[in-house]
Parts: structure tokens; sequence; C-alpha cells
């Protein structure tokens, strides 16, 4: 049997190329391209928006719907956008961080498991799916709220004319901080549940509470985690659409938030695609490129929080 | 099928960092090498690159040569692969293949390389291995449940059926009983003894006892520091070393006063 | 026993870092404060008519205060602190429930009586307004189904398997077995997370553009809304198979590769083996996120009431947008119910198809799992 092969005259061998079988090599070379090909998408996602949504930044002003150019048209969107996410945010994170501390540090073990099930399943529920509930179940029932929110806070603008149908963008907002509870939810509790038994116990012997225990050793060490999970749930109420095209009565801007009026991107370029045509089409498209470029802005700080944290902690 | 292992002044790095430094040895063909020395010293290092299995972790690399019955690992035209074919391997820890039974265990190394065998080859090949690593008559009416239901010893004997099935010329073994208890490493080191009249054995040990009962030869290890690389001290018959070693360093190791 | 080394009422502390002691609080107190505070909020609202969410929302009020105050009273303030966050916390959970319970209740409660055979084996080609107006007015059966919707969601989704599963298997398969750490490997997993965020109608533009250049402008069919769905599917796909490599024990590969097995063997005959059922499960549950999708299906692949199961030409239907559009655009808009009952029900199968494919997720890495224990 030859292992290898006679060592007759080897000058010093040269650090030579290693042998490597070609199926080997045929295989590594398959693995490496579909990595490639991913980073290629992502590319050609945005060149292809580009490329279609270039006429709408080149062409005349008032050929652009509304007749005062890309930018008049995208900034209403921009700031419904922005507004409903915001409200989203702000209603969803407490609850998030109260779900994430109940399933680390309060429920019973044996009932964690299937409690964060159900979390997960609440992400699992398809987009219309929470569309059609807030526009046929929630919005009749803010009717009420609007209208004495109008009676009482009305001299504020953002609570002038309760909308008596609910088809607001505060409900949108509701609806969108439903959807986005299970991502905050899963990052806190990832990060809850990271915290060094060694802190918990340190402030458990000095008699801290339960709550002390959580405030001074499980919410700092979590931080980055919570911050970094409310970046991911801003990156995903920005770019929903189902729920806000449904139960939005979309219109102009106005700061009356509990009025119909408003629209934000996805829901605009979802309610117009499918009758638009020419130059329409490609202000959707161009719309849909400044959803995206916001979109990765958004998920790039968010990750690079999360990572870091994840450097930081050692875990993976 | 036996051959003798023949190193020329071998380093190996990781990256930049020299790991080990100038080993130059001779490993006899039947026989029991035993390698010792404390943590870090690069011995399990060494040992691989006794079958090119270093080159798995990224950076690794060796200069130098390592001829086996003259024919040289590292030569420019050699496929790690085949080396390792030649040159079997068992791990610190047991580590069966949890998605296979005992019999495709066994079989692994050739049923994985693509070879066809007959039922009856594989049934004889099955056997013949398992009984070359004692452990025939332990499993022999359940070859077909999982592998990883077998105790620690056991599973370890397997590794070695498995080692073995693919008829190697050389044996390495990197602390095989490491993490396992007492009547489990007898039966190990029985094993071992017995594994000797038909290949050459390597084995790197933590336990100076362990390397006084199964080897012929003994080289030890030493590292000045660390950061330094590891080197070889000294290599000689295991009852000199144990017994007369030349070296200060080898004395204070084996008589227990450092490592 | 020995008598207690610390008297409860009295605790020493030596440390002197505590200027609030904390004195035990009867145990079940909170349940007490619980049930009067529902029962105050009840009384409240018996005398100004009642509302069950009125009095669900006043008696948790009464409720945070009372039983700060108590604990605070009984046990101390800092006691009363952690009462008062127990509660917040415990109410945060139950708050989450509401919307789940709600929205699972309203799908079946206004979808099951959709559901007929005729629903299942049917489409809605040729349907008019008037079939809608006799159901209301007359009493008529529901006409018309959701076939088109259901062939179209198992076809699209099943191409952007295809899609997806094999690129993002060998992206993972680059990451944990070659790239490891290398910047490549590094970017690659940065860009998939980043990928992840992507909206999904930004997808849906991508597969139109996309489509639009290569085969004419407005291009819309099943394909084009498959490329939609990978692009969605991959990131997921990638790292939940990274993640079931990875947990691959490494000593499974270095013993496959001392048997002399190239490497690209050693991962498709243990690596993958070994993670086999973890990887399926992932790429459930990348299906099951996926299927719902309904806004780049919109844009890609349209709208149609007629069954059509080439996915290479022209517009298909599938159950999120069947639903989108009959909820949105009823068939009939002077009589709504029935095609809000057709939207429920498209989305009710929606709903079974996602929790079965859950639960088969976790079934598949329960039941499939390598026995690894002793």
């Amino acid at each position: 049997m030859s292992i290898g092969q006679e060592v007759t005259n080897t000058p010093k061998p040269a650090p030579a190329k290693p042998v490597r079988r070609l199926a080997d090599v045929i295989f590594a070379g398959t693995a490496r391209s579909s990595g490639i090909l991913i980073l290629l998408v992502l590319v050609g996602v945005a060149a292809f928006l580009i490329i279609e949504a270039m006429p709408a930044f080149t062409a005349d002003s008032k050929d652009i719907a509304g007749g005062k150019g890309f930018f008049s048209y995208i900034w209403p969107l921009v700031f419904g956008t922005a507004v409903s996410s915001i409200i989203a945010i702000v209603l969803a994170t407490p609850v998030a961080i109260g779900i994430a501390l109940f399933i680390s540090h309060y429920a019973p073990r044996k009932l964690a498991g299937p409690i964060g099930f159900v979390i997960d399943l609440l992400a699992a529920v398809p987009s219309v799916v929470f569309g059609m509930w807030g526009l046929q179940v929630l919005a009749p029932q803010m009717g009420p709220v609007y209208k004495w929110l109008e009676n009482n806070l009305g001299w504020i603008p953002i609570f002038a004319q309760g909308s008596t149908t609910g088809r607001t963008i505060v409900t949108a907002s509701i609806v969108l901080a439903v959807m986005i509870l299970p991502i905050i939810t899963s990052v806190s509790r990832e990060v809850f549940l990271q915290t060094p038994t060694l802190h918990e116990e340190a402030a458990l012997a000095l008699g801290a509470t339960r709550w002390e225990m959580i405030r001074t050793a499980v919410l700092p060490f979590g931080r980055p985690g919570i911050i970094g999970g409310i970046m991911l749930g801003l990156g995903r109420a920005l770019g929903e659409t189902m729920a806000v095209a449904i139960i939005l009565s979309p219109g102009a801007f106005t700061w009356a938030l509990i009025n119909s009026g408003n629209s934000t991107i996805p829901a605009d370029i979802a309610l117009n695609f499918p009758e638009a045509s020419g130059l329409k089409l490609n202000t959707l498209i161009a719309a849909g490129l400044v959803l995206f470029v916001i979109t990765l802005i958004v998920n790039m700080i968010a990750r690079y929080i999360v990572d870091r944290r994840r450097e930081f902690s050692g875990a993976n | 099928m036996s051959k003798r292992i023949e190193v020329n002044d071998l380093h190996v790095y990781y990256g930049n960092f020299l790991a080990v430094e100038g080993v130059s040895m001779t490993i006899e063909a039947k026989s029991v090498t035993a390698f010792i020395g404390p943590s870090g010293c690069g011995k399990s290092t060494f040992l691989r690159t006794l079958n090119r299995m270093h080159e798995v972790i990224p950076g690794a690399r060796v200069e130098g040569d390592v001829l086996v019955d003259g024919e040289n690992l590292y030569g420019p035209t050699v496929d790690p692969v085949n080396v390792r074919r030649q040159v079997g391997m068992v791990f610190q820890r047991p580590n069966p293949f949890p998605t296979m039974s005992i019999k495709q265990n066994v079989l692994a190394g050739v049923t994985l390389n693509s070879k066809k065998l007959s039922n009856s080859a594989a049934d004889e090949l099955t056997e013949r291995s398992l009984r070359g690593a004692n452990l025939w008559e332990e499993v022999k009416d359940r070859l077909d449940k999982p592998g990883s239901g077998l105790s620690g010893g056991q599973q370890q004997r397997l590794c070695i059926a498995r080692a073995i099935a693919i008829q190697p010329e050389i044996i390495l073994m990197d602390e095989p009983c490491s993490a396992l208890d007492p009547i489990s490493t007898l039966a190990i080191e029985d094993l071992i003894n017995e594994l000797k009249d038909q290949y050459t054995v390597v084995i790197v040990t933590h336990n100076m006892q362990q390397a006084a009962r199964v080897s012929d030869r003994t080289a030890f290890f030493n590292i000045a520091g660390t950061g330094k690389p590891g080197k070889l001290i000294e290599l000689a018959d295991t009852q000199t070393i144990f017994q007369n070693p030349t070296q200060k360093a080898t004395e204070d190791y084996v008589s227990g006063r450092f490592g | 026993m020995t008598t207690a080394l610390v008297t409860p009422e009295e605790p020493k502390l030596d440390h002197g870092i505590e200027e609030n002691p904390v004195r035990p609080a009867p145990r079940f107190a909170w349940l007490i404060v619980l049930l009067a505070s529902f029962a105050a909020s009840a009384a409240l609202f018996a005398a100004l008519g009642f509302s069950i969410v009125g009095v669900i929302i006043v008696g948790y009020v009464i409720y945070l205060i009372a039983v700060t105050v108590t604990y605070s009273a009984m046990a101390g303030r800092r006691k009363g602190t952690d009462q008062l966050m127990r509660s917040l916390i415990y109410g945060a959970f139950v708050l989450a429930l509401i919307p789940l319970v709600s929205v699972l209740w309203t799908v079946i409660s206004i979808g099951a009586p959709a559901i007929s055979a005729d629903f299942l084996t049917k489409d809605m080609y040729g349907l008019k307004g008037v079939v809608d107006k006799a159901v209301v007015e007359q009493g008529a059966p529901l006409q018309g189904g959701a076939l088109h919707a259901i062939l179209g969601t198992l076809i699209i989704t099943a191409i952007a398997t295809l899609i997806s599963v094999p690129i993002g298997l060998f992206t993972a398969i680059y990451l944990v077995e070659y790239g490891k750490t290398s910047r490549l490997a590094k970017s690659i997993r940065f860009f998939v997370d980043v990928m992840t965020g992507i909206p999904s109608i930004v997808a849906g533009l991508f597969a139109f553009s996309l489509f639009g250049i290569l085969f004419g402008i407005g291009t819309k069919n099943g394909i084009a809304g498959a490329v939609a769905l990978a692009v969605l599917m991959i990131p997921t796909v990638v790292r939940n198979s990274e993640e079931m490599l990875r947990i691959v024990p490494n000593e499974l590969r270095e013993a496959s590769l001392a048997l002399g097995v190239p490497v690209w063997k050693t991962v498709t005959k243990i690596v993958i083996p070994t993670a086999a059922s973890g990887l399926a499960s992932g790429v459930t549950l990348a299906i099951a996120r996926v299927i719902g999708e309904t806004a780049p299906l919109l844009l890609a692949v349209g709208v149609t009431m007629k069954t059509n199961v080439d996915p290479f030409n022209g517009p298909m239907n599938t159950l999120a947008v069947y639903a989108y559009n009959l909820f949105k655009f009823p068939l009939n808009p002077g009589y709504r119910d029935p095609s809000l009952e057709r939207a429920w029900g498209a989305v009710l199968l929606l709903v079974i198809f996602v929790v079965l494919l859950n639960l088969l997720a976790r079934f598949i890495a329960k039941v499939f799992a390598p026995k690894t224990g002793r």
C-alpha cells in the first residue's frame, strides 16, 4: 500500500497548494456561490428598484401624481409611515418587555415553554388577518374612544375631529403594535435569560425583592438587547403593508391622527399598484425604494446593536 | 500491516504562532508509543500532524516531513484523505455517529467512501472489527441498535472498531480514556496491548501510570512557558523514561515534581 | 427544628444598605385585593351602566393602586413596589392574550360557516354580484369558493421553497463548514440578517421590476410571486439551518474526516443527517412565515377569479390575496356580508395551514431528532 510519494529528491517542499478532491472543490464552490448569490440578490433588489424608479426622479414634476414632484408626493407618506411606526413602538415596547420578563422571571418554569409558543403563534398569524380583524373588530370599538378624545382633548391638534368609524392611523398603529409585539418579546426574552445567574443571585442574596433584582441585574444587562429588539420591531412596523392598507381610510396629510387621512408608503403602494401604469408605476416603485432604504438603515442599526451585545456576552 | 513513522524536524504553526518546534523522532512498527507531557505542550497537536487532522483547524500548518515507511505524508501530491485512510484516529471523547446503528458505525469508514460491500462481506467485516475491539460479545445481539445507546467505554471501543474496520497501518489515540471510568479504561488498555500485534499505535495520555502500563516507548514533551512552542524533550524505552531519564525535565515530570 | 436565628419581625441586616426592611406579607393577600378591586369596579359600573370592558380596565387600575398601598402598609414600601411591578408584568401578559384570542375567535366564528365542500372545490369564475344579493335576501346558499386560491397558495409556496431551500442550505453550509469567521462569511451573515428585515412589499416590487425588465413591464405570474417569496424566505432558511448545523458536535466531523472521508461527504452523510430534523423543522417554519404573505403576491402575481395552475402564465390567486380582495372589494358592494364570509373562510384555511405547519415543525424537531443521550 502506498500512502504518499517517495522522498527521493525533495528540495525542501515549498508550501504547495494542498491537494483537493474535485468533488470537494465543487461542493465548497457551490456552497460559497450560494452565499455570494444572496449578497447579489440584495444588490439586485436595490438595482432593479433603482432602474424602475428612475423615471419618477427625472420626470417633470407636474407629471407626478399630485403635480408637485416626487418629493411632495413622498413626504406625507414618510410622515405617516414614521408616525404609525412610532406609535406602534411606544405601545408595544412596555407590553413586550413585560411579557419577556413574565416568561423569563415570573412564569412557572413549566409554563414558560407553552407561553413562548403562544407568543410565537401571534407572530405566525398572517398580516392580512390582523388587517381584517383591525377593521371589522377593533375599529368599531375605537370610534367612541376617538369621540371622547375629541370632546375632552380636542384642543390638541392630533385629537381634533375624532373619526366615528375608527378607520384612522391610530387604529392601524394599535394593530401594528400587536404585530410587532412578538419580535420585541423574543429578542428581549433571549437577553433576559442570558443574565448571569450570579448577578441575580447576588442581588437576591443582598435581600433584594424580585423587582429590585430585575431592576439592578436583569434590565441593565438586557438594555442593548431591548434596544435591538425595538429597532427590529420598528423595521417591521415601517414595512407592514396589509394592516394599514385595510384599516386606514387614507387621505391627504393631516395632524388629526384620530381622523381618517394620512397614509403610509407600503399601504399607498398596495392600494394604488393594481391599477397603476406608466409614470405612476415608476412613482410607486420609487416610493418602495425610499421605504427600502429607510428599513435597511433601521435594520442595520438594529443588527449592529444586537450583534455587538452578542459578542460582548459571549453567547451566541 | 503496520508501518514505521519517521519525523524529521517538524514545526507546527497556528497562523504565525509556532505551536510545536523541531520534532524529530522514529516510531517503531508494531509497538505502542506514548506521548506524555504537561497541558499545552503540543503533544496532541503533534499527534494530529501524523494523519494531517490538524488541517481541520483553520490556519494550522506544518513544516518538515513525516515519513511513513519512507513515504512523505506532506508530499505535494498527497491527498490528506488518503493519509487518513491509512492512519486511523481515536479521540478523547467517544464519538459514534448518532444517526447510525452499531453495525453502520463500524462500517461507516467503508460505506462513506462508497465502497460497495456484499452482505456477507459486511457481516464478516463487522464481526472482525468488533472482535478486534473486544466488543463483539457485548453487542452481537443488538447490532441494529443505535451506537449512542452503549456505555462510554463501549462507545470508545466501538470507535476503535470503526477505526480498524478501514484497515489502517497506524492507529493514533488522543487521550482515549480521559472521559472513561477505571473499569472501561482497563478494557481499553487491554485492547491497546492486543492492537500492537497488528498495528503501530501512538497514544497521547495525561496519565503517566497509563503510559507506563501500555507503552513500549515513551516520548516526553514540554513547554518552556505560555506562548512558547512545545518541544520533544526525549524519547526512549518506557522503562528508561520512568526510571532513568537522561533529561532533568523528564525526571522532574515523571517523579511528579511539576506538571 | 431549632429556633429561627432571625426574628421575622425585625431582620438583622448587618450590611447596612437596607433602609426599608422587608416584612413578610400574607401569601394570598393579593388575591383578596384583586377580588375586592373588581367587586368595587363592578359595583361602580352597576351604578353608571354596565360595560364589561370598563369593569376590567377600572378594576385593574383600582387593583394596581390597592395592591401597592396594601403591601406597602403590610410589608414595607419596597414590597409594595415589587407587588406593583409584578401586577404590571402579569397584566402585560394578559393584555397580549386579548388580541390573540379575539383574532382567533373572529376567524373561527365568522370563517367556519363559510367552509363547505363547495368552498373547497369551486372558484369564483363568472360569479356576479346578484348571487350575493340572493344569499342575503333569499337565504340562498353561498356560491363560489377558494379552490383557485388554495391551489395558487400551494403552487407558489412550493416553488418558493424549491428556490430557497437549496440556496439557503448551501449558504448555511458555507457559513458553518467553510467560511466560519472569514470576512465573506461575516458579511453574508450580516446581510442575511438585514435581509430578514426587507419589507415584504419591497420584495414584491423587486420581483415585479425584475420580471418587467426581463419579460416586459406588467408581467405578472406565479413564478414572479415565488421569487418574491423566496427573497423573504431565504434569510429565515439560512439562519435556521446555520443554527442547526452549528450544534452538530465537531467531534462527529473529526471522526468522519479521520476515517478518510472527504469533507463534502462528511457534510452530506454525517453532518446533514445528524441535523436533519432541525433543518426540516426550520424549513417548515420558514414556509409558515411566507404562506400568508399578501402584499408581494398582490404586486407580482396579480389577482384572478379563475383557476390557473400554470405558474408561468398569467395571474394566479392565493388565499391571502383572495381574502384581501374580497374584503376590500366585495363581489356586490351593496351586499357585503357573503364576500366577507368568503374572506374569513379563506383566512381560516390560512390560519389552519400556519398552525399545522408550526405543529409539524415541532413534531419533526422532537420525534426525528437523533438520540444522543445514553
